[in-house]
């Protein structure tokens, strides 16, 4: 049973992980890809259309990943995770539902309409179906949103006969207190993806000589839609995200941040090596009372350390959890120092010239993906040893009838297909960036 | 309240068949059919819009059935575990198929994707045709409402039966020609020329597989679990399913004589639902049913979640399953027509 639990947490880490590096990128690429139509539209420009083409093309690739990899998530709330799907279904079957009812479709019907249709619906048209894409993954968004946000934080539920929780106000799910902040920052997060894939390929068309126009075009909408949502991530969205989870779940707060003690005043640490034997932080390099004013307010607030709380309370993976935490937040301060440099000089007119900060933008691509995955391992991981926070145990949840030995089969199947599936991904990505906007290949497709 | 729910979920699976059942059989015949690399591109431009709208029939339905059943979709997909994941490699296989094969144009690249594109389409067919027959003839569900079935046992139906045994493997064939016949139908429907001739002979062969294949599952159904029949005999107005299957079934050969491929589609259709409907109708309302001991058998009224969560599930899927039939409308409408096949480069 243990060996089952351990697998069946593995195979859904690795599902989910690998599944996220899409969707980021389809949600704040589909809002770029907007602007562009629009921008597109609005002045009458052509190298507008063709850099949003040359973003579907990608776009397309991106999607069908997110799609073949997202539906391993669904079914496994059944088929791992079946005492949890039969305890929490009641509640969260709704937003799970309603994500295949409304955006799934919305999305799926307007793609094809959008990448297939563009002489027939006319530009304007194409422009709309472009929106509708991105409303459509938004909502996806928000739906899954909610639905973690649930189990964070459950709300409008009551308890049935059976044991199992069910729906006891729609509109209190729906609008779970949780939910809207978490939205915000994940989806400020997924712009943060997309603006800087963007900038990265301008940046290197820059560097390279090549398709210069269109490389500037990136630039500009990349690093601009880079700045406000690396900006917005952290303030207000993140740091309202930290406030509800010192409210909702101290023992979290405590184990992201390696706080082992209470105490009034207490230090922010900036890195640092947790030590579970010694329980204390060790080569910590700390803000004195930084963490007590940026949880509280107040400089001498008490913050609850983690010998306040009992230990079967305390999230499993300490360590984790907390490199996870410290790996987003340094990389977002990072995200905020690169963009605001990118956008001084873009408006000084000297960053198409200024080869270290197009060096920097081309080989940051790979690290907004590592901030939006260990933000969502800070959210899980911090959430654990509970699957529905302070309802049901993550050990409680796993299927009762499934071995770990068919477990392990699926998960080493899993491993095989993903490798090949991340292999040819990146092959027809970067075969797509070495093409680029409007070449030759892009005449045929006018 | 339950009884709606049964319909809706029967409703959207029985749409996912009919809708991703044409791009299956499109992809069962891809190779058959369409010899040059003009006429396998006309194949996936006539699916290209479409195919991927057509399976999320089947997420939303695995969405909803989690929403109105929870306790069936814990049971049986843990229950089925090795086989659905299975069919989810098949589906990412697929996918990657008809997406990763246009953007390089080599003959070795395209002719493997080809392949994998119809593999993977002629596994899952009968995939998902066994899956139905699991259902059909129930599953050893213990006290707790789980169980869980190996790959296959003996092949033959025992009640320790694994997923695939000589019934299931027959309904997996009934549905390789079904959708064969449909998908060709299909094809034919959107394409002219060679591609055309070679679609319509083979969809008249497929008829003759469905009738002969049918007829063999009718048999074996009856002897295996004539409990299907009783919802009958208590509402004859139910044999208005099995009836519209039929003229389904007589209009395939019937507008196959014709030549007219809208029609023979249009009955294809018509078998799919009416077979689909005819089988829902003879389960409920058992949603799974146990081949242990009937009172353990999943239904309905066992498995459903809440009423206040159903209920309002009702608001919102009327609205939002009527907003997908207008995208659809709209969808099938814009891509109407014969397929022009586009310049190397757009679409695939």
């Amino acid at each position: 049973m243990e060996d089952a639990f351990i697998i069946n947490r593995l195979q859904f880490a690795f599902t989910i992980m690998f599944h996220y590096i899409f969707p980021q990128l389809t949600m704040g690429l589909g809002l770029l890809i907007v602007v562009l139509k629009g921008l597109a539209l609005w002045k009458g420009d052509q190298r507008y259309n063709e850099s949003a083409k040359f973003w579907a093309k990608i776009f397309a690739v991106n999607f069908a990943m997110g799609v073949v990899t997202g539906i391993p998530m669904e079914f496994q709330f059944g088929t791992n995770w079946a005492k949890f799907s039969v305890f929490a279904g009641g509640v969260i079957g709704q937003t799970l539902a309603m994500e295949g009812v409304f955006a799934f479709f919305l999305e799926s019907s307007f793609l094809g309409l959008f990448l297939f249709g563009e002489k027939k619906l006319g530009q304007v048209g194409h422009f709309i179906s472009a929106v509708f894409v991105f409303l459509g993954s938004w909502l996806s968004g928000y739906l899954i949103v909610a639905t973690n946000a649930w189990m964070q934080h459950p709300v409008a539920y009551s308890t049935a006969a059976d044991g199992s929780v069910q729906l006891a106000s729609f509109w209190g799910l729906l609008l779970n207190p949780w939910a809207g902040w978490q939205y915000a920052h994940t989806m400020l997060g997924s712009v943060i993806t997309a603006a800087f894939v963007m900038s990265a390929v301008g940046a290197y068309y820059l560097l390279a000589n090549r398709n210069e126009t269109h490389g500037k075009i990136f630039l500009r909408v990349g690093v601009i839609a880079g700045l406000i949502a690396s900006v917005f991530s952290a303030f207000p969205t993140g740091d309202i995200q930290g406030k509800n989870v010192a409210k909702h779940q101290p023992v979290t707060l405590a184990a992201m941040e390696g706080l082992f003690e209470t105490k009034r005043g207490a230090e922010l640490v900036l890195i640092g090596q947790p030590d579970m034997d010694k329980l204390k932080i060790d080569n910590p390099l700390h803000i004195p009372r930084m963490l007590s004013f940026l949880t509280y307010n107040r400089w001498k607030a008490e913050v609850k350390g983690l010998d306040a709380f009992p230990r079967e309370n305390w999230p499993d993976n300490i360590p984790l959890l907390y490199y996870a935490y410290h790996i987003m937040v340094g990389l977002g301060t990072i995200f905020i120092a690169i963009m605001a440099a990118a956008a001084f000089l873009l408006w000084r007119r000297k960053l198409y010239s200024t080869r270290w900060l197009l060096w920097i933008l081309m080989l940051a691509v790979p690290f907004p993906y590592i901030a939006n995955t260990t933000g969502w391992m800070t959210a899980d991981l911090g959430r654990q040893p509970w699957l529905v926070y302070g309802l049901m145990r993550t050990v409680d949840g796993i299927s009762p009838t499934v071995s770990a030995g068919n477990s392990l089969f699926t998960l080493i199947g899993f491993m095989g297909m993903y490798t090949l599936l991340g292999l040819l991904f990146l092959f027809l990505v970067l075969k797509t960036v070495f093409q680029g906007p409007g070449s030759a290949h892009g005449e045929a497709v006018n | 309240m339950e009884t709606f729910w049964f319909i809706a979920i029967g409703f959207m699976l029985t749409m996912y068949v009919i809708l991703d059942g044409f791009d299956l059989g499109a992809g069962i015949v891809h190779l058959i059919a369409a010899k040059s690399d003009d006429e396998r591109r006309s194949i996936l431009n006539a699916i290209g819009p479409v195919w991927d709208g057509n399976e999320v029939w089947l997420l939303a339905a695995g969405g909803t059935l989690y929403f109105a059943f929870p306790l069936l979709y814990a049971s049986s997909f843990s229950g089925f575990y090795l086989p659905l994941m299975m069919v989810l490699w098949l589906l990412m296989l697929r996918a990657i198929g008809i997406e990763f094969r246009h953007h390089i144009h080599h003959p070795l690249w395209k002719s493997f994707w080809d392949v994998v594109f119809s593999i993977a389409s002629i596994l899952l067919t009968i995939f998902l045709g066994a899956a139905l027959g699991n259902v059909v003839r129930g599953v050893p569900l213990n006290t707790d409402g789980y169980f869980f079935e190996p790959l296959w046992t003996t092949f033959t139906v025992v009640p320790e039966a694994g997923i695939l045994d000589w019934f299931t493997l027959l309904m997996g064939l009934v549905a390789f020609a079904t959708l064969t016949a449909h998908g060709a139908n299909y094809i034919a429907m959107k394409t002219s020329g060679k591609l055309l001739k070679r679609s319509r002979a083979i969809s008249r062969i497929a008829a003759w597989g469905v009738l002969a294949t049918s007829l063999l599952a009718l048999i074996a159904v009856s002897t295996i679990r004539p409990q299907i029949w009783h919802p009958y005999s208590a509402h004859p107005w139910g044999f208005i399913f099995p009836l519209i299957g039929l003229a389904g079934l007589g209009g395939m050969f019937y507008f196959h004589q014709k030549t007219s491929d809208t029609a023979a589609f249009l009955s294809s259709t018509a078998f799919i639902a009416g077979m689909a409907a005819s089988t829902a109708f003879g389960l409920y309302p058992n949603l799974l049913p146990a081949s242990t001991s009937p009172e353990y058998s999943l239904t309905i009224f066992n498995t459903a979640a809440g009423e206040y969560g159903l209920k309002v599930g009702l608001v919102w899927w009327i609205i939002g399953i009527s907003l997908t039939c207008l995208y659809f409308a709209y969808l099938f409408y814009s891509f109407r027509g014969k397929i022009k096949l586009p310049a190397q480069g757009e679409g695939y």
